[in-house]
Order: structure tokens, then sequence, then C-alpha cells
């Protein structure tokens, strides 16, 4: 049988021991360990970034690391994104308002991917939107909605931050 | 914009259809709750992977599972030869129809040949996904490989390697469509022009695979199928006819699906043999589909070869068109001929074609087997038909518009027919349009008669741009029907519940639309259901960009006959005339009183109490079901400007504006539409520059596997498309709409390939395929500058 590891990990605040086998993808112990489905998996190579968490603050493909390397570290998946279970985040109000979104199958990779982003870069410009999330494929929306709710959230939580 | 619907008197409060509702879908996406296949845990749930051919065409000479089945936590191995006896001969059900010749179908698993790699051979059982593909890895099969038909033009030479070991030769079937008398019009033409095409498409990738989750329930003795489906009433039945079940025994659930774009409309073998193992095993079986699975054993688009020809006047009138056509369908024929035949009907477009003749060769080879994926067969058609005028106008010394403007079909010839018939079986009549108008806004938004000056201040500073139309016409809306039911319950809220399934298209935020402003309530306030065989008898699924048309008009008119009850009842117990009577916030109100009475009391109204007859004349319930079955496609039209710029170095292609004028009748919510075409321009964008299944030419072993090879459309390489409409509403349902799903696709790779030629005019290029990848532009740049030297 696997060989498996006991590990600790920090999932949006909220700690969670385990024993896991060593060869389990964190994807697969995010949405199938501990339930939180919300993170998708498209591709399992890397490439779609559906897959897309926070570890420790940094977007990392969740379907090339394995739930142990994630050991004692921090993540932050879809679910953790919004401020409370009656309110969205800037970012998932302004993918509603400029219908960033259709079938919603990689929008936790993209969110979890701009989340980053305006974390670090509170003002980018329309080029810099479009290329932080050049590693994340859309096949419904064409994109043009995602940067646009990139743009406004950006300018809104630039607005909250300033009041 | 003219809107049929919001002229209805039926309508009380404000009309939603037309406004730019946000997607009542949305927040459960947005934070994580959807419910896609894979996140449905059940009890005792097993997992399976399947065993795929690694041939692409060998006979199976043996299987071993042993080493498979001794893998711990595998419950079960089966092959064809271990599923019940029914199955030993049965093959998946095609769709038959008079040209084919050879509707060959592959048994739910291969049985003693496989035809691409690929083909699933044995499904693994086992407690979790890792140990079920650990195991289908230690299957051994004894293949014993056969040529292979790879090309499809080469299958159909005599000789060529046979696709399927017992077939006479490769070909599935012959098409021959047209009207008036070609030869004659080639015999009186002041010009004739002639291209040798090749257009290659490629999959849907949704960014879910495909997936099912079937559950077979002892204590019940029934089915239940959670699938990434784009028809689950289609699926049901295709599971109740494998199976020789009843109905009320298997129920099909979509509800949220990870986008479609045409593959998850086919009905799979996976399907029926992860239902059959969870019977056999009498647990829960779910199937979740790899990338690497999705490249393989999806259904996908592919090869076409078109030799057209085309015979004009001295003023560059179209007198005829004369083509050849060659069709890869690969190994198998699901969805049999319909997407060649709609090609072979698409070419015309909006073009006035006096005489026309198509043969069209549909051929079967090693590989996946072929099947609509947005757009259908449709962008190969206009990439015919648009290269064809653009060779027309170099010859004739034409522009491009201009030539076009000369044979579009007037606005006043609507209806106009054709004199061919549609895959829908029906004479193919446009309902209605304006073409010329379509070309004239895009050609003003795009400020098409300045572009000449702005090429030659750009070749100045070394920079090559270039501009290109194209225009498409599609059959959108098709039949059978779908249907919705309406209810008000005892709890005052109103349903709706429909068989159409989304995988984006925002059902139902357009649905809903479509219902609250029969009631004077929010969109949000209407609780849809949709997507389940449970809640409606019957249903057909989401393709053809149907779902606006046909469940779209079925909810309009079942909404509207429970809206008229509700008012014979209202009228009946506040004594007022159903004329004096609105309703509004969930109420029937008598205008300018506070006499009122809600939904939930009307409801209760007509409920009854136990043991006591309604009154007389009243049927109990608040309710509707409605199946509208259009007579006739309904044609949606648009027209597209692509501008690039290309890297004469490297052939990169920039897309660096894009103008489509659109018309899709009544737009119900523009925010809905205005994403589907900007979608469906990404995948179109794709089809032009990108997307390319590559196969080994001589053993048809699939060469691109990974979405690191095959490359699909990134956000820093799909402009802004400038989207404006022009609105022809359909006379032929009640709420005017057409299809509005494929048209940001069906153009796009003409109109930009078409660009590219422009941009490289300097170098005398001409092209003649697509997709155009990069080092096929520097090849041709090159041979250009050695010309020119």
């Amino acid at each position: 049988m696997t060989d498996t590891r006991k590990i600790t990990v920090t999932v949006n605040g909220k700690s969670h021991t385990k024993e896991v086998p060593t060869r389990l993808l964190l994807s697969d112990f995010l949405r199938h360990e501990l339930l939180l489905t919300g993170t998708h998996v498209g591709c399992e190579h890397g490439v779609c970034g559906a897959c897309t968490v926070l570890i420790d603050g940094r977007s990392a493909r969740s379907c090339l690391t394995l739930a142990v390397q994630a050991n004692g570290h921090e993540v932050m998946t879809v679910e953790g994104i919004a401020p409370n279970a009656d309110e969205l985040h800037h970012l998932q109000q302004a993918m509603q308002d400029h219908h960033g979104l259709q079938c919603g199958y990689c929008t936790p990779g993209i969110l979890t991917t701009l989340f980053e982003l305006l974390r670090d870069n509170p003002d980018p410009s329309e080029h810099e939107v479009r290329s932080a999330i050049s590693g994340n494929l859309c096949r419904c929306t064409g994109y043009q909605g995602i940067v646009e709710a990139a743009l406004d959230a950006a300018q809104k939580m630039r607005a909250g931050a300033r009041s | 914009m003219s809107n049929p619907v919001a002229d209805l008197k039926n309508i009380s409060g404000e009309p939603q259809i037309g406004k730019a509702i946000k997607r009542l879908e949305d927040p459960a996406l947005l934070t994580g709750k959807g419910r896609f296949v894979d996140d449905f845990h059940l009890p005792n749930m097993l997992h399976a992977a399947f065993v795929r051919s690694d041939e692409a065409h060998a006979k199976i000479n043996g299987i071993d599972k042993s080493m498979a089945k001794a893998v711990p936590g595998v419950h079960a191995v089966y092959t064809l030869a271990d599923l019940p006896k029914r199955f030993h001969n049965m093959r998946m059900h095609g769709m038959p129809n008079p040209h084919v010749s050879q509707n060959i179908m592959p048994y739910v698993l291969a049985k003693d040949e496989v035809c691409h790699v690929g083909e699933p051979i044995a499904i693994v059982i086992a407690y979790d996904r890792y140990i079920a593909e650990d195991a289908a890895a230690l299957v051994m099969v004894d293949y014993e490989p056969l040529p292979t038909a790879g090309d499809c033009r080469a299958a159909r030479q005599p000789g060529a390697a046979l696709a399927h070991m017992n077939s006479p030769n490769n070909t599935a079937a012959e098409m021959h469509f047209g009207y008036g008398d070609v030869d004659a019009a080639f015999k009186n033409a002041a010009h004739i022009v002639r291209e040798d095409l090749f257009m290659h498409r490629g999959l849907g990738h949704s960014i879910e695979g495909r997936a099912c989750l079937c559950h077979y329930d002892e204590f019940t003795d029934h089915l239940t199928v959670y699938a990434a489906s784009q028809g689950p009433h289609a699926h049901k039945r295709a599971i109740c006819g494998l199976l020789d079940w009843d109905e009320e025994r298997v129920r099909v659930v979509a509800y949220d699906v990870g986008g479609g774009f045409g593959p998850k409309m086919s009905f799979y073998a996976e399907t029926i043999v992860a239902s059959v193992a969870s019977i056999m095993l009498k647990r829960p079986v779910k199937w979740i589909e790899d990338r690497r699975e999705h490249f393989n054993a999806a259904t996908q688009e592919r090869d076409q070869y078109w030799d057209v020809e085309m015979a004009l006047d001295a003023e560059g009138k179209i007198l005829g068109l004369r083509i050849d056509m060659t069709h890869d369908k690969g190994a198998f024929m699901p969805h049999g001929t319909i997407l060649p035949h709609i090609s072979c009907t698409t070419v015309p477009g909006p073009f006035i074609i006096p005489a026309y003749k198509i043969d069209c060769h549909v051929m079967l080879t090693n590989k996946p087997p072929v099947a609509p994926v947005r757009g259908a067969g449709r962008p190969q058609a206009v990439f015919a038909m648009e290269r064809i005028m653009d060779a027309a106008a170099a010859k004739l010394g034409l522009d491009r518009a201009e030539i076009r403007k000369r044979n579009l079909i007037p606005a006043e010839a609507m209806p106009y027919s054709m004199g061919l018939t549609f895959r829908d079986g029906k004479p193919l009549t446009y309902d209605s349009g304006n073409y010329p108008q379509l070309l004239k806004q895009v050609m003003e938004a795009s400020d098409y008669n300045g572009f000449e000056a702005r090429k030659a201040e750009a070749l100045k500073q070394g920079r090559y741009i270039g501009i290109g139309i194209a225009s498409a016409i599609e059959g959108t809306g098709l039949g059978p029907f779908e249907g919705a039911t309406v209810r008000i319950g005892p709890s005052g809220t109103v349903t709706l519940l429909t068989g159409a399934a989304a995988q984006g298209q925002g059902h139902v935020t357009t649905f809903a639309q479509i219902c609250a402003e029969k009631f004077g309530i929010a969109p949000g306030d209407v609780r849809v259901v949709a997507a389940d065989t449970a809640v409606i008898a019957n249903g057909t699924g989401t393709f053809a960009s149907r779902q606006a048309v046909n469940a779209g008009s079925s909810t309009h008119l079942a909404a509207i006959q429970v809206r008229e009850k509700v008012l014979q009842i209202a009228s009946f117990i506040l004594e007022a005339s159903p004329g004096d009577i609105e309703l509004a916030g969930g109420n029937a109100i008598v205008k300018g009183t506070d006499k009122k009475i809600s939904f939930k009391d009307i409801s209760r109204a007509v409920t009854g109490q136990s043991g006591y007859a309604l009154p007389k004349g009243i049927e109990p319930g608040l309710e509707s079901t409605r199946y509208f079955s259009p007579e006739q496609a309904a044609y949606s039209s648009n027209t597209h400007i692509a501008e690039v710029e290309v890297d004469i170095e490297t052939g990169g292609v920039k897309v660096t504006g894009y103008w489509i004028a659109h018309d899709c009748g009544v737009v119900i919510n523009p925010l809905v539409v205005q994403g589907q075409v900007q979608g469906g321009l990404a995948h179109g964008i794709g089809n032009a520059l990108l997307e390319w299944m590559h196969y080994d030419p001589d053993t048809c072993q699939p060469l691109t596997t990974t979405l690191a090879d095959y490359l699909l459309p990134t956000a820093d390489m799909v402009p802004k498309a400038e989207i404006s409409h022009v609105v022809s509403p359909s006379p032929l349902n009640p709420i005017g709409v057409k299809g509005a799903g494929e048209g940001g696709t069906i153009p796009a790779p003409a109109a930009i390939i078409s660009a590219i030629e422009h941009a490289l005019s300097p170098f005398g290029v001409h092209l003649t395929q697509a997709p155009v990848p990069p080092h096929h532009l520097v090849d041709h740049i090159n041979k250009g500058r050695k010309k020119a030297h």
C-alpha cells in the first residue's frame, strides 16, 4: 500500500491535520479530503491554471503540488476570498458586474491569481492584468470581462483603502 | 431596439427582456459553491479509470487482467466480455441517415478491434482514482497492429489502408447538394477563380473534462447519473435504450457543467460502462476524464479539404459555385453526417449564388470520432466562401468589401429561400436579416475605408498590418423542441423547470428574465431548476445555439398561461375584471385600490381542501408545461472585421482590432450575448492561429496531448471585440430570438487569415489553410522575399 505521512496544513485560516498518501496531490487533498471543492482541476499538468491556490500568499498550481509539500504551510483557496458568508470580495463582485465568468470552472484559479496581483500591485495596467492571467485558460469568456473586472476591483479596493 | 414581447398586453410589470441583468448563477460559482460532477462525494463511492488503446488500429488477440485485479483496492476490472450478455454484440447507437453507407459505431468497450488511440477497452473500478489508474496500467492488451488510415484525402484513394478491417473501403457517406445549372454558369463566366483549401479545427476543450457519477441504488432499483452533459434528456434516452430500462428507473442531472462547446452533447461509452459497473457493483461509480483522455477520446473536429471554383460575370457578380470537399470523420459515426451537412449548406452564406453544387466525401480514419465543436462545420464553410471571394476580388481588381456588396442578399428579399435542405430536414430559408446593414455597420465601426492609408503609414515604419472581412449566416434554434414548466405552488414562489442544460450560457438568468416579467417580479425571485430529467418529462439538449429559441419560447408560453390563470382566480376572488388586475410583488392587485391577494393564497385556492370539490370549471394547480417546437431554424447573421499586425521575423500575429456586427434577433440579456460573442471570438482566434491536433502521418499516434503542445488562446492574445447589433426579430418564435452562441466563432478564422494575407501583401503571400501557425507564415514570407530578389 502507498506510503503515508501525517500533515498539518492551514487552509483559509483553519488548521487541518490528516494522514495522507505521500503521492496525494494538494488539489485532491483540498477537494476530496477537506471537501473544499471550489478549487478545480482542468488539466493536471500545470497549464490551465484552474487549480491555482495561494501557498503562503504565492500563487501555485495545486495539481503540481503534493499535499505533503504543504505541510506546515498556509493555503488560501477560492473559499477564503469572501470576507464573510453574506458578502462578496470586491473582486468577486466585479466579476459578476462585468460578466467575467460563464461556466465558472476556471473562475477559482482566476480569482486566486488576481487576488495575488491586486495585493502586490493595487493599480495594475490592463497589460499587467492580461499578463497576470495569461497562465489561466478560460474557454468561455474571451477574457474581456475578467480584465474589466480586475481593473474595476482594483479601483474599488484603492478607494476602499483610502476611505 | 424593437421588442415584440414588450408590446404584448400580457406583461404586467417592468419588461425584463432586453435588460442587462447580472447573472443569478454567479455568486455560488464565485465562492466555490458550484455543483460540478467531481464535487459530489457519495457514501460508498468507487472510482473508475479506463484502459485505452495505445494503437490507432489493431486486432485485439487477448486481454490479461490478472495483475490489475491483484492490486489492493481494486474492486473490479471489466472488459466487454465481463459485462452482461446484452452488451456483447451491441454497438453504441448512431444517427441513421440515407447518405450514410457505413454507419459504424463502437461497442461499449472494444471487442476484437481498436480503431483509434484512446478507444476504451476496459474499465477498472477501485477505492480511489490513484489505485484505479495504477491498475489500468497493469491491464495487458495483446495487440496485433494493422495499417492505419490517416489523412482523409489519402483514405479516399483506391488501395488505401482501411480504418476498419472488415470494411470494403473508407467511405462513410457521399453527399451531394446543389441547385441551378452550375455547368452553364461556368460556361458563361467572364471570370473563374479556384482555390484548394485545407481547414483544420480542433477540440472543444472545456476546462472541465467529461465526467459522470453513476449511482445505482439497489433499494429503490433506480439509477441516477450526475453528468457533465449538454443534453441530460438525450443522454437519459441513450442510457434507457442501451440498458433496455423504462424511463422511470433513470434520472440524469447536469447541475453545473464546466463548459461544453459540443463534445458534451455526444453520448459516450464511458457513461454507459460506468452505469453498468455501478449496477453490477451496487455502488456509486465516479469517472472524471483527464486532459489526455479529452485529447484522445472526446469527439473533436479535424480536417476538411475544399476544392472550390467560382464563376463570375464581368462586374463581379457570382454566377455559380462548384465544390469538392473531403471530410475526416474519424473512426466512428457519432452524430452521423450532420457536421459535413452543415458545412455543405453554410457555404453560400449571405451571398446570392444562382447555381451551386457541392460533392462531399465523408471518410473514416483511425483518429477519434468527429462531431460538432462550437461552430459545427460552419467556420470551414465560411473560410471556403470568404477565401474564394477574396480570390475573386484580387482577380477582378475589386476591393474585398466592394465585391461582397455586389453579391449580398438585399434585406427586401427576406425571407430568402436558398434551394437547399438544411440539416434540420427543412428547406434552407433565411427567416429575416439585413446583411448589407451588417457590412455597412462593421465597415464604419472599423474605419475600413481609412485602412489603406493606415497600412501605408505603418509600412513606412516597417510594420505589416492588414484587415480582413468575413460573414456568416448560422442556422440556430434547431428543433425538435425543448420544454419548460412554470408553476406556482402553495409557497407562492414562481418556479421554472426545464431540461435545458447550461454550460456557461447563463440560462438561469435568461429564462428567469423571460418568466419574471409575466408576474411582475424580479428575475432573482424565480426559482429555476434546469438540466434535471426528474423535473420535466421531455427534453433535447443544448447545441446549435438553440435554447434561447426553444427553452426561451417554452418559458414564455408557459409563463403566459400561468399568468392568465392567476388573473382568472384573482378576478374571481377579488370580484374584479382580469383587465383591472396587475401582478406585482407576489400579489394580484386591483389597480388603484388596496384590494389584493397573494400568489400564495391564489395557489392555495386552486389546491383546494381535502375532500372538498373545487369550484366548477377550475383546474387544480397553477402550472403549465409547454414544449416549443420551431418549424425550422432561425438564421442568425454577422459580419466580422479583423485587423492584425504580423511580425515578419517570427511569424507572430497580433489581432490588434476586432469589430463584429451581430444579428441574433431580439437580445434577451445584452450582457450575456456580449459574453457569448466575445468568448466565441476567442475560440475563433484559436482556430485561426493556434489549435492543431497533430497526428503522426504513418501511425495516427496523437502528437499533441497536453495543453503545452496544443495551444489555446490566452488573455494576452484576445482583443476586445467591438460588438454592434442589428435586430431582425425572427418571425418563427414568439419572442423573436435567434441563437447567439456561435456567431463569435464562425467567421473569425476567415476574417483573421484574410487580414494576415493582406498584411503580408508586400510579399505576395497567399494563404489557403487554417490555422496559420508562425512557422507556416515565416515560410510564406521567406518565399515571398526570395521571389522579390
